[in-house]
């Protein structure tokens, strides 16, 4: 039978609560028994979508965040959505290095770090109703253990 | 997140400790600044053996202070790298204009 857990968090777009997302998700997947590396990964990419959310989504309004989490084997999928402003051109947005704001040095690589270090990224967003992350990572330490049985 | 640091003749050695990500990112690049200007140092030096975690805001923090060092004939490098931030370096491309050492003598010997 398949393994399913879920988890829902919603917190206000402060910049103070990048830190907490991230160690929330963390925390949530560690029942998948993962690798440093792999929860550093998950980390990165949720620190960098909820960023987003905060910076561009919102920008200095404050609005809500959510991070909806699912656990299907061993797999974790991570929503972040915000009901912000959107964005106009997501293909462009999701180019290395494009960042709609180089005056506040932003690098630009925010979507690149979050495709790199999961899995699949699909981003799904309209402007003036916001945007919304879906992030799947798969863990390989349970059917490591399960080999050692 | 802290930020200490040391000048050795005339280069400036940095240490940061703790997470880099956007909320801290505004505080110390505004610290940075002030150094850099204060110091009158034309090398700045990285340690980021204290550095848990890093996201796309720490480049943008580096590569800012890599632009304004840069256009005064200064050099920028990163020391003691962890393999997870060695990640988002190799990435980004910022091994193209920083280098990166073992530790503070390669460093300094390399300059």
């Amino acid at each position: 039978m398949e393994y399913k857990n879920y988890m829902k968090l919603e917190f206000e777009s402060k910049s103070q609560n990048e830190a907490f997302a991230r160690v929330v998700v963390a925390a949530f997947a560690s029942q998948l028994d993962p690798t440093i590396e792999e929860i550093t990964d998950v980390k990165t990419a949720v620190s960098e979508a909820v960023t987003n959310a905060i910076i561009h989504g919102y920008e200095k309004a404050t609005g809500m965040v959510r991070v909806i989490c699912t656990i299907r084997d061993n797999e974790l999928e991570v929503i972040i959505e915000d009901d912000g402003q959107g964005i106009v051109d997501v293909e462009k947005a999701m180019e290395p290095l494009y960042t709609s704001k180089p005056e506040l040095e932003r690098s630009g690589m925010g979507f690149t770090v979050m495709e790199t270090f999961m899995d699949k990224v699909d981003v799904y967003s309209e402007a003036g109703k916001g945007t919304r992350i879906k992030m799947v990572k798969k863990f390989n330490s349970l059917n490591r253990s399960k080999d050692v049985k | 997140m802290l930020l200490n640091y040391e000048v050795l003749d005339n280069k400036l050695v940095v240490k940061l400790e703790g997470e880099l990500d956007h909320h801290v990112s505004e505080e110390i690049r505004q610290e940075l600044d002030e150094l850099i200007e204060k110091k009158r140092c034309k090398l700045l030096i990285f340690d980021l053996s204290g550095l848990h975690f890093m996201d796309s805001s720490g480049i943008g923090v580096i590569m800012g202070r890599y632009k304004s060092i840069s256009k005064n004939g200064g050099k920028v490098c990163v020391i003691k790298v962890s393999d997870k931030i060695d990640k988002i370096f190799n990435l980004s491309g910022l091994y193209r204009i920083v280098d990166k050492h073992e530790n503070l003598k390669d460093a300094l010997d390399s300059m």
